[in-house]
């Protein structure tokens, strides 16, 4: 009896209100061929205490966390996370409700539902967002198959320079769905072609600042693409210093959510961005949070344009997605109400600057320059010497973690390896790096 | 209702130093120009605003939560202490697996185990969510059918009590939706569903027990008329609290089975994620699934790419693994004695509210329920409908059920009350229906008015959807 309350005697009593005399009765109606067939796990019932010691023999096999400083991203940054949202997520109120679908016991999640939508409209400049999908990946993929309901297409243009795991899953998506992808080269600056498009494209998605680290200047595009949708896959804090992609007329605006005060745990639960103007809203997925007011002329929230949705459109909803990231969300919106526009900004800067730092020091060691001279925020790529991979192991030895380079190979880059630095990295940390890349 | 845009900004304390150009070479127009419009606000402020909100929103922690096919019980405080071991959660998912073995260990045992569970050979942990599931489910399935050279096989079978995420999910992936309609007893009609299979059938997707909460008793006759005619059976795993470590979905002639850990292994909802729904294959739809998959040598956990007939990736690392580990700590907790009392108690519960309340409302199917059962607010009283019996829920302190769903069922209150109740807090909401059924004959304005005891009674849906506001409109 773990988590289980009642009573043997009230189990007694419910079993004979309902005419039973034992627990297996409740299960008659499961042919017995199939109950026969049942095999235990081979699984012991642990104590509390038992649990948290497995967890803790574990964690002392992850030493990555606590022995290594991090300079990996590809979407996924180490920054600091303020104890305010830990806290505001450990309240149970928040972290064990539903989807609010009854808005009268609901205005807890639903306000900070509208809170979430105004701060990414905010930072991307659209006119409406989501409350949030999955991740970065499928908002991005959830994007492809939105611009071709809209411009009942099956054919898009994709920037090379996206990072593997999102690729991989628009990739996915885009052979269910039947949509011809089309691989946009990377330039000598760094940043994506768009000359030669072809005809009939549905959307162009590009990533930016994309996986070489190079801001892309997306200025100009939206005229050379046609009636093609512009959909921008962003990183939500560099939006506190970059531009927003809404200035270069972007229809649909993407992203990765982790940075905005969730930890990193492996990859998962992350925190799908997802923007667009108000005239698509009829065309975009997952739940979205109205102002309103109630009988008595109070204002309150509730969620609205449902009629996209799964549980009433069935196969003609927009998506099929109904458990999102709506916690991560509440993350992300109490970090940006704990650090407002200028700590937003200070997180953006301190990162690029240190970046920046790096990124100079290394270029200090002989045969170590940069791959290309596009700007870039927090995030570079420099071609070395040696092979790469001797450095990342070097780095690994020193107690640095970069990225596997083999991530790189796959965009056609050889010989250079991609390197992130956020606000939480230290000039010691800084220093210690470049010796250790040098000695490598 | 205030937003924290609403709050008196304090002053800024960034130094003008700090927000000088911090990217060397940018082009001047790809700056920032426009200042964010997010307040500077000091910790106590943000503190009381978002202990404020909770205050308005209903957790479990706050009472019964019979939401039916959402399984809305207990979340243990243990899960949240373990992932936020910086162990854990401080992990980025490029690092070397010889760094991170402590996760990549609870990630294989926890596939092994849930494979046990379901009775299947194979799973992947990518899927964010249920009906992430599904469609992974539908991918797989899709491949499946491609690598054999039956393209033509395009249709979906699903019966008209399904999840709206079943026929979603199948549309999205491609297919063709053909929808059954379920027998007076909301069982799968067998011969009809016999007449509709044939070369353009990929397969059927059946939520087991069914969104009735009843068993389908010619279960086995359905998935092998399926398997017959060369579809695959997909499982739809909401109502697994019902029968999990007393039968297996493999067993009953699934192919594919998607869990839902948000329900049935007790992670908390979030108020709507992140969720986790791993899905469970039979050995055909193995080599279909997605990379990189978590493999042991023995001795060290490691990840293969190496599958060539996989679908991709649903997920761009290894899917919600903060979710995963609080799943597998539940079921370490649990083992094999506690999953069978887990859905015993389910079962218990649901049938004991079920009893208590079959004379005060209408019960369209009156027999043994599994976790869950469905009752219609029809015929209460006049000109009481099934919204004024949930919303008067809310004044007695209770979480509605679901409701009109299943579609089936006319005014639909679709009610799981859990293992995690005692049998006093399920007699309240027994009780609490009752006293509602009576107010709806005697005092139906009471129904109608409810709630009067939220920080907001009934909000104008219309308003919301014509006139929509969807973010803060500061003043330009």
């Amino acid at each position: 009896m773990r988590y289980i309350p009642t009573s043997d005697a009230d189990r007694e009593a419910m079993l004979s209100a309902i005419g039973l005399s034992s627990l297996d009765e409740l299960f008659a109606d499961i042919p017995a061929e199939i109950l026969d067939g049942n095999k235990p796990l081979g699984l012991p019932s642990l104590t509390e205490q038992e649990v948290a010691a497995t967890f803790s023999q574990l964690a002392q096999r992850n030493p990555a966390a606590r022995a290594f400083a991090s300079f990996q991203g590809g979407g996924i940054y180490d920054h600091y996370v303020p104890a305010i949202v830990p806290y505001v997520l450990s309240r149970s109120e928040f972290a064990t409700a539903y989807t609010p679908y009854q808005p009268e016991i609901s205005q807890g999640t639903l306000t900070a539902m509208f809170e979430f939508q105004t701060m990414i409209c905010e930072l991307t400049g659209m006119e409406i967002a989501n409350a949030s999908l999955y991740d970065g990946a499928t908002a991005l993929a959830e994007a492809a198959l939105m611009a071709n309901r809209i411009r009942r297409r099956h054919r898009i243009a994709v920037s090379r320079a996206l990072f593997a795991g999102v690729a991989r899953v628009l990739q996915t998506y885009a052979w269910a769905a039947e949509i011809e992808l089309i691989e946009l080269p990377i330039g000598p600056d760094g940043r994506t072609v768009f000359d030669h498009l072809p005809e009939d494209l549905s959307a162009v998605l590009v990533q930016s600042p994309n996986a070489l680290g190079i801001i892309e200047d997306l200025r100009g595009v939206k005229d050379a693409i046609g009636d093609a949708l512009l959909v921008v896959s962003v990183h939500p804090i560099s939006l506190a210093i970059i531009e927003p992609p809404a200035s270069v007329g972007a229809d649909i605006v993407v992203g990765e959510g982790q940075p905005l005060g969730l930890t990193r745990s492996f990859g998962g639960p992350l925190l799908g961005l997802f923007a667009t103007q108000e005239r698509y809203i009829r065309h975009m997925p997952g739940r979205i949070a109205g102002r309103t007011s109630d009988v008595d002329g109070r204002s309150g929230f509730t969620m609205t344009a449902q009629t996209r949705e799964q549980h009433i459109r069935r196969q003609r909803a927009t998506s099929n997605i109904c458990t999102n990231s709506a916690l991560c969300a509440l993350a992300a919106t109490v970090y940006m109400a704990s650090l407002g526009a200028d700590g937003l900004a200070r997180v953006a800067s301190a990162s690029a600057r240190r970046a920046h730092d790096l990124c100079d020091r290394l270029e200090q060691i002989s045969g170590v320059s940069r791959l290309f001279p596009g700007p870039f925020f927090n995030e570079f790529t420099v071609r070395v010497p040696q092979d790469p991979s001797r450095i990342h192991r070097a780095l690994q030895q020193g107690g640095f973690l970069i990225d596997d380079p083999s991530d790189l190979s796959r965009l056609g880059v050889e010989n250079a390896v991609r390197i992130a630095v956020t606000e939480k990295r230290t000039d010691e940390e800084l220093k210690r790096f470049t010796r250790v890349f040098e000695e490598a | 209702m205030t937003t924290i845009f609403d709050l008196p900004s304090v002053s800024p304390t960034a130094r003008r130093d700090d927000l000088s150009p911090a990217i060397p070479g940018l082009e001047p127009a790809l700056a920032r120009r426009k200042a964010l419009r997010v307040p500077t606000l000091a910790e106590p402020q943000i503190a009381r605003h978002y202990t404020k909100l909770s205050r308005m929103n209903y957790g479990v922690d706050d009472g019964l939560y019979p939401l039916g096919s959402c399984t809305m019980k207990y979340n243990p405080k243990l899960h949240e202490q373990l992932v936020a071991m910086p162990e854990f959660a401080d992990v980025h998912p490029g690092t070397p697996p010889r760094l991170a073995q402590g996760t990549l260990a609870a990630l294989h045992r926890m596939s092994v185990l849930l494979a046990a569970i379901a009775g299947l050979p194979a799973v992947t942990l990518q899927p964010s969510a249920g009906a992430h599931g599904e469609l992974t489910g539908m991918f797989l399935m899709k491949r499946f059918f491609e690598t054999r050279g039956e393209k033509e096989r395009n249709t979906i079978i699903l019966t008209d009590s399904a999840h709206g995420t079943n026929p979603a999910s199948a549309a999205l992936a491609g297919f063709r939706v053909l929808e059954l309609k379920s027998l007076s007893d909301g069982t799968v009609d067998v011969d009809a569903l016999t007449n509709v299979l044939d070369e353009h059938t990929a397969g059927i997707m059946l939520t087991v027990p069914n969104t009735l909460g009843l068993f389908e008793p010619r279960i086995r006759e359905v998935t092998a008329r399926v398997h017959e005619a060369g579809g695959l059976c997909y499982f739809d795993g909401a109502n697994l609290n019902s029968y999990i470590g007393r039968a297996r979905p493999g067993d009953m002639g699934a192919d594919v089975f998607h869990f839902n850990l948000h329900k049935t292994l007790s992670t908390p909802h979030g108020g709507g994620g992140p969720g986790s729904g791993p899905v469970a294959v039979a050995e055909h739809l193995e080599p279909f699934l997605p990379v990189p998959r978590i493999d042991f040598d023995g001795e060290r956990y490691g990840l293969d790419w190496s599958p060539d007939q996989t679908i991709g990736s649903v997920h761009p690392y290894f899917g919600n693994v903060g979710v995963i580990l609080k799943a597998f700590a539940y079921l370490l907790r649990l083992g094999d004695q506690g999953l069978a009392e887990v859905s015993a108690y389910a079962c218990l519960h649901a049938n004991y509210l079920q009893h208590r309340l079959k004379d005060v409302y209408k019960l369209p199917y009156d027999r043994l329920c599994k976790h869950e059962f469905v009752l219609s607010g029809e015929g209460v009283a006049e000109g009481v409908t099934t919204t004024d019996i949930a919303k008067r829920l809310i004044d007695f302190g209770f979480h509605p059920p679901t409701v009109y769903f299943p579609l089936i069922v006319h005014q639909a209150l679709m009610i799981e009350p859990t293992e995690t109740e005692t049998k006093e807090s399920l007699d309240a909401f027994a009780d609490a229906m009752v006293a509602i059924a009576k107010e709806a004959a005697n005092h139906p304005e009471r129904l109608h008015e409810a709630p009067i005891s939220t920080p907001v009674r009934r909000l104008d849906q219309t308003q919301a959807a014509r006139e929509p506001i969807l973010r803060h409109p500061f003043e330009t």
